[in-house]
C-alpha cells in the first residue's frame, strides 16, 4: 500500500510511545545504574565503572548458567522445529477436524505458565503422577527432583508439550496460503511428494520457518516459571537457567550491581539474536 | 505414513491431552485417594476442592485480581494501539520503521530482567500491590503486540475506503469510529484476546508487584504448593479453573492464532 508522507501521524503513535517508554527506558536506565555502581545499602550508590561486568564475565556461576541456557535452547529447537513441521504437514487441510485439531493443539499456549509448571510437576512425580509411574514401571529409575538427567529429561519435554504447537500453527497457517495450482501444476509434472516438500511448501514456508525460529529462540532463552514452578532449578544448580539465576541474584541475595550487569549481558544476547532474526524476516517480506 | 496421515496429528494431540486429563481427573479426588493411592480416574468423586475455592475469599479474590488487572491492561492497551496501529498502517513518518523495530524489542526483553526496577518504579509512584500496577507493567509486551496486530488487519483494509468517506463529508474522528472501527472489528477481537491471554499467563510480574491486596491467582496456587504442604487436589482445581478461560474463546480466534503468537506476522 502506498502511504503518505505525514508527520503529525506521531500524535497518534504518542501515547504508545509514553506508555511503553514508561515501562521499558525507565526500568532500563534503573538496570543500568545498577551495573555501574557500588552500594553499601542505605541507598548511598559509588561509581564501579565496569568492574560488575567484569566479575559477571568472568565468573564460573555466569558461564555455568548461559551454558545451560544455551543447551536447552539448542535441545528444544531441535526437536520443536522439525516435531512441529511434520506435524503441520500431516494435517487436514479441509473439513469439521481442521477446527478440533487448530483447538486442541491451540489449547497448552493458553494455560498460565505456572499452571503449566504444576501440571508437569504432578504428572512426572514418580509416586503419584501419570508419566513418573509409566516410566518407572517400564523398569527405567526416574525421580526428576533427585537425578539431573531426568529433570532435563521432564524439562524439555514440558517445553515440547507446550510450545510445539506454535511451530504446529504457524507451519499450518504457511501451508493453507499456497493455493491449490501449485500442487495441481507439480501433479501434471508428476512430481515426487518430496519435490513437493522440497520445491513447493518450503519455500513458502521460509518465512513462518523464520518467525517461529525466533519466537521460540526468544522464549526458550528467557524461559523462567514454568523451571521454577517444576524443579526450581534443581537438583543443586542443574536446572538454573538464565533468568533462574539471575532472580537469585537480584532478589534472593540483593547483590544489585552483578544482577544489573548480567541483566545487561542477558539482554544483548537476546537482542542481537532477534535483530539477526529481524532483518532475514524483513528481507523476506520486503521481496 | 502415507496410509494413515492422521496418526501422527492424533499422537501429538493425545499427548497434548494427557497431562491436562491428569490435572483435571486430580481435581476431583480427595487428598487421601491422591496420596494413598494410583487411580487412573477419581473413585470417589468429589467437588470439595472446587467448592472450598469458590467459598474461601483468599482463593476467589485471586481470581478477581487476575480477571481486573487484565481487563484494566486490555482495555488499556487497545484503546491506545488503535490509532497508532492506524498512524503505521496509513502513514510514513519520521523514524516510523525504527519505532516499529523499538516496539518488537520489548517483547524480546526477558520478565526477570524487568522485575526488580519495576517493583522500585511502581513503589515510587504509589502503585505498587494494586491491580493498576500490573496492568501498566503487562502494556510492556501487550501494546506492542496489540499494534502489530492491528496494523496487519488495518493494512489489510483498502485505503479508497477512507477517501470515500472523507469525500461523503465525514470528518476524521466521525469516519474513524462510524465506519473504521466496525471494519476491522474482527481484528480488534483477535487483538484484545491475545492481550487477554498474554497477561492472564504471565505471573513473574504480577506476583513481583502484588503483596496482598491484589495477589494474583497464580501467586496464590505458587504460595500453597510451597507452604501448606500437599493440598494437591486444591492446586489442581486451581490450575483446571485457570484454563477455563482460554478453552471458552479458543474456538473464536482458531484462525487466527499463528498470527497473535507471531505478532501479527503471518
Amino acid at each position: 500500500m502506498n502511504k503518505t508522507v505525514n508527520q503529525k501521524a506521531w500524535f497518534f503513535v504518542l501515547p504508545v510511545v509514553l506508555l511503553v517508554a514508561f515501562n521499558a527506558i525507565i526500568p532500563l536506565m534503573t538496570v543500568v545504574n545498577f551495573s555501574v555502581q557500588e552500594t553499601f545499602g542505605d541507598n548511598m550508590f559509588f561509581w564501579a565503572g565496569v568492574r560488575w561486568f567484569e566479575q559477571v564475565l568472568q565468573s564460573d556461576r555466569f558461564h555455568a548458567a548461559l551454558g545451560r541456557q544455551i543447551l536447552f535452547t539448542a535441545i528444544v529447537l531441535l526437536i520443536e522445529i522439525p516435531l512441529g513441521l511434520a506435524i503441520a504437514l500431516t494435517m487436514p487441510r479441509k473439513g469439521p477436524w481442521v477446527s478440533v485439531c487448530l483447538v486442541l493443539m491451540a489449547l497448552p499456549l493458553l494455560i498460565p505458565w505456572n499452571v503449566v509448571g504444576a501440571m508437569w510437576n504432578i504428572f512426572a512425580l514418580p509416586d503419584i503422577g501419570l508419566l513418573g509411574r509409566l516410566i518407572n514401571g517400564l523398569g527405567i529409575e526416574y525421580n526428576y527432583t533427585r537425578q539431573i538427567f531426568s529433570a532435563w529429561f521432564t524439562m524439555v519435554l514440558m517445553d515440547v508439550w507446550h510450545w510445539t504447537s506454535l511451530v504446529v500453527l504457524l507451519c499450518y497457517a504457511g501451508l493453507v496460503s499456497i493455493p491449490d495450482a501449485y500442487y495441481q501444476a507439480a501433479k501434471v509434472d508428476g512430481a515426487r511428494p518430496w519435490a513437493v516438500f522440497r520445491y513447493i511448501q518450503l519455500p513458502k514456508l521460509k518465512y513462518v520457518l523464520t518467525i517461529a525460529i525466533l519466537l521460540r529462540f526468544m522464549d526458550s532463552f528467557m524461559i523462567y516459571t514454568e523451571a521454577v514452578v517444576l524443579t526450581g532449578g534443581g537438583p543443586g544448580n542443574a536446572t538454573t537457567f538464565l533468568s533462574i539465576d539471575l532472580q537469585k541474584i537480584a532478589l534472593g541475595q540483593f547483590d544489585l550491581g552483578p544482577a544489573g550487569a548480567m541483566s545487561i549481558i542477558y539482554f544483548l544476547i537476546i537482542l542481537f539474536f532477534s535483530w539477526l532474526f529481524y532483518t532475514l524476516m524483513m528481507k523476506d517480506e520486503a521481496r | 505414513m502415507k496410509r494413515v496421515p492422521w496418526l501422527v496429528p492424533t499422537l501429538y494431540i493425545l499427548f497434548l491431552l494427557l497431562p491436562i486429563y491428569w490435572l483435571v481427573n486430580m481435581s476431583f479426588k480427595t487428598t487421601n485417594e491422591i496420596l494413598g493411592s494410583f487411580t487412573l480416574w477419581p473413585r470417589n468423586f468429589t467437588l470439595d476442592n472446587y467448592v472450598k475455592i469458590f467459598t474461601d475469599p483468599t482463593w476467589y479474590n485471586g481470581y478477581i485480581n487476575s480477571i481486573t488487572y487484565v481487563l484494566i491492561n486490555m482495555v488499556l492497551s487497545i484503546v491506545v494501539a488503535l490509532p497508532a496501529a492506524y498512524a503505521f498502517s496509513r502513514y510514513r513518518f519520521l523514524g516510523d520503521k525504527h519505532l516499529f523495530f523499538w516496539l518488537l524489542t520489548n517483547r524480546m526483553a526477558p520478565a526477570a530482567v524487568f522485575a526488580l526496577p519495576f517493583l522500585q518504579l511502581y513503589s515510587a509512584v504509589g502503585l505498587f500491590d494494586t491491580p493498576i500496577a500490573v496492568a501498566l507493567a503487562h502494556t510492556l509486551f501487550n501494546i506492542p503486540l496489540a499494534v502489530w496486530i492491528l496494523e496487519g488487519f488495518m493494512s489489510g483494509v483498502p485505503k479508497e475506503l477512507d477517501e470515500t468517506a472523507y469525500v461523503d463529508g465525514y470528518s476524521f474522528w466521525g469516519f474513524f469510529f462510524k465506519i473504521f472501527v466496525p471494519t476491522i472489528a474482527a481484528g480488534i477481537g483477535v487483538a484484545a484476546f491475545f492481550c487477554f491471554m498474554f497477561s492472564w499467563v504471565e505471573l513473574l510480574l504480577a506476583k513481583t508487584l502484588t503483596s496482598v491486596a491484589a495477589k494474583p491467582i497464580a501467586a496464590t496456587m505458587t504460595r500453597t504448593a510451597s507452604t501448606s504442604g500437599y493440598e494437591l487436589g486444591l492446586l489442581a482445581a486451581a490450575g483446571t479453573l485457570t484454563i477455563v478461560p482460554g478453552a471458552i474463546v479458543i474456538y473464536f480466534v482458531r484462525n487466527y492464532i499463528a498470527k497473535g503468537f507471531a505478532l501479527g506476522r503471518v
